[in-house]
C-alpha cells in the first residue's frame, strides 16, 4: 500500500510555546489515523500545519509523494485535502444546502450539479430534513454534520476531522462514529482527533499519540495503548476521572 | 533650504502632533473599550472650540481660563453620547454602529451650522499670544502652550489609566468585556466612562485650538481624518500607539509641507500610513 | 442507505435550486416594475422626474457597496473614487477625444476595475477598520491629485459643452428628463440584474463563503484573497456607471463634487438602512434616503439653513437604533415568521 501523507519533522513555535516538535508519522491510503493527546498537545497545530493553515518553522509534509509544506490552503484543498474545525465554521448566514454546495463547487461551477451533489452529501450525514435550515439556526451535532458534508462535498482523498464527537451529548457520539466509518467506507483516508480513547481504539488503524508537541507513540491501538508514556500522559489520568 | 527653517518646521510639527495625539487618542481609547469608531469625533472637537470661542465671546474668558468647564462640558456630552446612543447600538452589527455615528456626525454638524451659521470666528486678543523667538526659531506662543498642555494631558491620561483602580478596571473591560464583567466590574459604566474622558481628551485639545484656530462647523473634519490615521497608524486601542503616530503625523505634515509642497501635506501623511500598514498591517502597536 | 432515505433524497433532488419567491412578492415586483415604467407620464413635473432620477442613481451607488461589503464583507469607505473616475472618464473622452460616453461608459469601468485592483491588492491584509481606513485615505488622496491636476481641470473640473445634435450619441438631453429617466432606470435594472445572477452563481455564493467564513472557504478551495479583489472591482465597476450617468446628467465633473467623501458615506447609509447583503435592501435604502434627504430639504431648506440636514441625521440615528439589520428585515422577519408559523 502506498502512502499517501507523510510528515517528516514537523515544527512550529508560537512565541515561547512550541506547538508542534519534530513530528514525523505516516498515512496509508484508506487508513483511519487516530490522534491522541491531552488538551494543548498540539493537535489543531498539526492539522493547520497539513492543511496549509499556519506555515511550519521546519519539517515538510509530502502528499501523494508531492512537497505541499507552506502552500496555501486553498491549494492543498483543491489537492484533494479535506478538513473539518475543532472550533465550528459554518457559513452562519446560508442555509445548509448553500454551506455544502460552495464545497461541492469545487469540481463543478454549474449551481445544478453543485445542489444535486450538496444534498447527497446531506443525505449521507442525514441531515436532508434539515436542508434549508440556516446554519446558524442548527445544533452543535448538526453543524458538525455540516461541516463533514461540505468537506465530502469537494471530494477529499484525505479528510481530517477535528474533534469530531467533542462537545456534543452521548447519545449522538455513536452516530457520528458510523458516519466516521462510512467515510472511509467511501474510500476517503481519514485523520481524527479524538478524546474518547475508546472510541478511537475500536475505529483506528493507527494512533499518533501527542503530548507537549511530541509524538510519544505512533502505532496500532493496542500497541499505543500500552504504551507506557501514553498511559502516564492520557490514559492514567482518564482512568482515574 | 536653511537648518533654520527645518528646525522650525520641526518645532512646529511636533507641537501640533502633540494636539493631533490628544484628539487620536480620545478615539482610540473608546474603539479599544468597545471596537466602536467615533465617526463624530471631529464634531465633537468642533463643539469644543465653540463652547470654548463662545465662553469667550459671551463671558469674556479666555480659553486657557474656560480650559476646565469646556473639558466638563464635553466629558458631560460624553456620558450623554453614551447613554443616549452608544449604549442602544451595542449589540447591533458593527456597520449600524458605524452608521449610528455617522448620524451623530451630520446632526451635530448641520446643528452647528443651523445655530451659528458656516462663518469663520476666532478668539481676538488670547491671553497668551505672539511668538517667542529661541536661537532664530520662532514658535507660536498658543501653539506652545496647547502642545504642552495636550501632553499635560496625555501624560494625565496615561497615569489614570495605568495607575488608579478605576484606570485599570477600564483597562480590564477593554481586554475582555465579559470577563470583567465576571470579576464584578460595572462594564457599561466604564464604556460611559471611556466616553467621558475620551470626549474630555477632544475637550482640551479643542479648547487650546481655539485661540489660535479659526472656529467653524466643519473644522474638526481634517482633524478627525488626521485622527483617524493617527489611530489605524499606531494601532486601534493602543494609547502610546496614537502618541507616536499624532506626533509623527504632525512632524510628516510639517516637515513634507516645507520640503515638498504644502498643498501636498495630506498625501505624505497618508503615504506614511500606507507605509507602515503595509509592513505592520495592525499599525505600529497594534495588539491581537 | 434505507429506502425510506432514498425517496427523501430523490424529493429533494426534485425541487427547484432556488426556492421561488412567494407568488404575492412576485406580483408586487411586477406591480412596482411597471408603475417605474410609466410613472414620468403619471407624475410630469420636472422635480418627480429628477427625484426619481437620483433614486436610481443612487441605488446603483448602494448596490455596488452591497457588493463589496455585503457579499464580500470588505467595508469600504472610498467608493466614491470609483464615482469619479467614471464621471472624469466619460467627460476626459469626450471632451478631449470627442469619443462617445457610452465607450466612456466602459471605459470607465475598466479604470475603476483597476483602480479597484490596485486598492484592493496592496491592502488584501488589513482587517476591518484597517481596510476601512485605508480605502478612505485613498479616496481623499485621488481627490487631492484630481484638484491639481491641470490636464483634468483641476480643482474647477470639466464642464461639458452644450450639444444639441445627436442626443443619445453624445448623452445630453435638453429641454426634457424623460430619456435620462429611463437611462438611468435601464442602468438601475441592469444593476440589480447583475447581482442578482452574481447571487446564484458559484462566484456570488463563493463570496459569501468568504465573508461568513474566510477560513472555511479556504478549506474548500476558495482562494479567499483573489475573491475579495474580484468583489471589489465588479463593485467599482458598478459604481462608475453611477458616475458616468452623474456626468452626463449634470454636465460638469470636479473633484469636489465627484470625489466627495459623502459619496461614500451615503452608500454605505443607503445598504445598511435598507439591509445589506440582500439584493433589495440598497434600492429600499435609495428609495428611502434620496426622497427624505429632497425633501427635507425643500420644507425646511428655505426657512431653516440646514434643518434638512439635522432630521436627516437623527433619522439614520433612530434607524440604526430601533433597526440594526436594515428596514428590509421588517418585511423578511415577518415573512419568515409566517412561514414558520405554518
Ligand atoms: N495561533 C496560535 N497562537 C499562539 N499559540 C497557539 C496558537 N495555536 C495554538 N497555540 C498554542 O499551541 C499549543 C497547542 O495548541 P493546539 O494545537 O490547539 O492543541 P490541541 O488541539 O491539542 O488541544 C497550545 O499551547 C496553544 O496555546
Ligand atoms: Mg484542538
Amino acid at each position: 500500500m502506498s502512502e499517501l501523507l507523510l510528515v517528516e519533522g514537523l515544527t512550529k513555535h508560537f512565541g515561547g510555546v512550541t506547538a508542534n516538535d519534530g513530528i514525523s508519522f505516516d498515512v496509508r491510503e484508506g487508513e483511519i489515523i487516530g490522534i491522541i493527546g491531552p488538551n494543548g498537545a498540539g493537535k489543531s497545530t498539526l492539522f493547520d500545519l497539513l492543511t496549509g493553515f499556519q506555515t511550519p518553522d521546519s519539517g515538510s509534509v509530502l502528499l501523494d509523494g508531492h512537497d505541499v509544506t507552506g502552500l496555501r490552503p486553498d491549494r492543498i484543498a483543491r489537492m484533494g485535502v479535506g478538513r473539518t474545525f475543532q472550533k465550528l465554521k459554518p457559513f452562519p448566514d446560508l442555509t445548509l444546502v448553500e454551506n455544502v454546495m460552495v464545497g461541492a463547487l469545487a469540481h463543478t461551477s454549474h449551481v445544478h450539479e453543485a445542489r444535486d451533489k450538496a444534498l447527497e452529501a446531506i443525505a449521507f450525514v442525514d441531515l436532508l430534513e434539515k436542508r434549508h435550515s440556516f446554519a446558524r439556526e442548527l445544533s452543535t451535532g448538526q453543524r458538525k454534520r455540516l461541516e463533514m458534508a461540505r468537506a465530502l462535498a469537494t471530494d477529499p482523498r484525505l479528510l481530517l476531522m477535528d474533534e469530531v464527537t467533542g462537545g456534543v451529548d452521548q447519545k449522538t457520539i455513536p452516530g457520528l462514529i458510523e458516519l466516521v466509518l462510512a467515510l472511509r467506507d467511501k474510500g476517503i483516508t481519514i485523520l481524527t482527533i479524538e478524546h474518547n480513547m475508546k472510541v478511537m481504539m475500536d475505529v483506528s488503524s493507527r494512533i499518533l499519540a501527542l503530548q507537549f508537541g511530541k509524538r510519544i507513540a505512533f502505532g496500532k491501538p493496542e500497541k499505543v495503548r500500552n504504551d507506557p508514556h501514553v498511559v502516564d500522559a492520557y490514559l492514567g489520568r482518564a482512568d482515574a476521572a | 533650504m536653511s537648518s533654520d527653517v527645518i528646525i522650525q518646521a520641526i518645532v512646529s510639527g511636533l507641537l501640533m502632533g502633540l494636539v493631533y495625539a490628544l484628539v487620536a487618542v480620545g478615539l482610540s481609547l473608546i474603539f479599544g473599550l468597545m471596537e466602536i469608531v467615533n465617526f463624530a469625533h471631529g464634531e465633537f472637537l468642533m463643539l469644543s472650540m465653540f463652547f470654548s470661542f463662545w465662553l469667550w465671546a459671551l463671558l469674556g474668558m479666555d480659553p486657557l481660563l474656560s480650559l476646565p468647564i469646556v473639558v466638563l462640558a464635553l466629558a458631560v456630552l460624553g456620558f450623554a453620547t453614551h447613554y443616549g446612543v452608544i449604549r442602544h447600538v451595542l449589540n447591533a452589527p458593527m456597520l449600524a454602529q458605524i452608521c449610528a455615528t455617522f448620524g451623530l456626525a451630520i446632526a451635530i454638524r448641520s446643528g452647528a451650522q443651523f445655530l451659528w451659521t458656516p462663518d469663520f470666528r476666532s478668539v481676538q486678543d488670547p491671553l497668551v499670544a505672539g511668538r517667542l523667538e529661541i536661537a532664530g526659531i520662532f514658535i507660536g506662543q498658543p501653539q506652545l502652550v496647547a502642545g504642552l498642555v495636550c501632553f499635560a494631558a496625555f501624560i494625565a491620561l496615561w497615569l489614570f489609566v495605568t495607575r488608579t483602580e478605576t484606570g485599570l478596571a477600564l483597562q480590564a473591560t477593554a481586554q475582555d468585556r465579559q470577563a470583567a464583567a465576571v470579576m464584578g466590574i460595572p462594564t457599561d459604566r466604564m464604556f460611559a466612562l471611556g466616553w467621558a474622558i475620551g470626549l474630555g481628551c477632544v475637550g482640551v485639545a479643542g479648547a487650546m485650538l481655539s485661540s489660535f484656530y479659526f472656529v467653524f462647523p466643519d473644522v474638526g473634519i481634517n482633524f478627525a481624518l488626521l485622527a483617524f490615521v493617527a489611530v489605524a497608524l499606531g494601532g486601534f486601542g493602543s494609547i502610546l500607539g496614537s502618541l507616536v503616530a499624532g506626533v509623527a503625523i504632525g512632524l510628516v505634515e510639517s516637515l513634507g509641507g516645507v520640503l515638498i509642497s504644502p498643498s501636498y501635506k495630506l498625501l505624505i501623511v497618508f503615504s506614511l500610513y500606507f507605509a507602515v500598514v503595509l509592513v505592520r498591517p495592525m499599525g505600529l502597536f497594534g495588539r491581537y | 442507505m434505507s429506502k425510506k432515505s432514498n425517496a427523501a433524497l430523490e424529493a429533494a433532488l426534485a425541487e427547484p435550486v432556488w426556492p421561488a419567491a412567494p407568488p404575492a412578492f412576485t406580483w408586487l415586483g411586477f406591480g412596482v416594475f411597471a408603475l417605474l415604467a410609466v410613472y414620468p407620464f403619471i407624475f410630469t413635473g420636472t422635480f418627480s422626474h429628477h427625484l426619481m432620477i437620483m433614486v436610481f442613481l443612487h441605488a446603483i451607488m448602494a448596490q455596488s457597496w452591497n457588493v463589496v461589503a455585503g457579499m464580500s464583507g470588505q467595508i469600504s469607505l472610498g467608493h466614491a473614487v470609483f464615482f469619479g473616475l467614471g464621471a472624469y472618464a466619460s467627460a476626459l473622452l469626450y471632451i478631449k477625444w470627442g469619443i462617445t460616453p457610452w465607450i466612456g461608459l466602459l471605459a470607465g469601468m475598466a479604470i475603476s476595475a483597476l483602480a479597484a485592483a490596485a486598492i484592493g491588492i496592496p491592502t488584501l491584509r488589513l482587517r476591518g477598520h484597517y481596510f476601512a481606513i485605508a480605502t478612505l485615505l485613498f479616496g481623499i488622496s485621488v481627490q487631492i491629485v484630481f484638484q491639481r491636476w491641470d490636464w483634468v481641470g483641476a480643482a474647477s473640473g470639466i464642464f461639458m459643452p452644450i450639444v444639441r445634435d445627436d442626443p443619445w450619441l453624445v448623452l445630453q438631453f435638453h429641454g426634457s428628463k424623460l430619456p435620462y429617466y429611463y437611462l438611468s432606470f435601464g442602468l438601475c435594472v441592469i444593476a440589480f440584474a447583475v447581482v442578482w445572477d452574481l447571487q446564484r452563481r458559484r462566484l456570488g455564493m463563493r463570496l459569501l463563503a468568504v465573508r461568513d467564513e474566510p477560513e472555511a472557504a479556504a478549506s474548500l478551495g476558495i482562494d479567499v484573497a483573489w475573491h475579495k479583489v474580484i468583489a471589489f472591482m465588479i463593485s467599482g465597476a458598478m459604481m462608475s456607471t453611477a458616475g458616468t450617468f452623474f456626468a452626463q446628467y449634470v454636465l460638469v465633473v470636479d473633484p469636489d463634487r465627484v470625489f466627495n467623501f459623502e459619496i461614500s458615506v451615503l452608500a454605505l447609509l443607503m445598504v445598511v438602512l435598507g439591509g445589506i447583503g440582500t439584493l433589495w435592501g440598497p434600492a429600499l435604502g435609495a428609495a428611502i434616503l434620496v426622497p427624505l434627504s429632497e425633501f427635507t430639504r425643500t420644507w425646511f431648506g428655505g426657512t431653516g439653513g440646514t434643518v434638512d440636514l439635522i432630521i436627516y441625521g437623527i433619522l439614520i440615528l433612530l434607524i440604526c437604533i430601533y433597526q440594526p439589520r436594515g428596514l428590509l428585515s421588517i418585511v423578511t422577519e415577518r415573512l419568515r415568521r409566517r412561514v414558520d408559523t405554518k
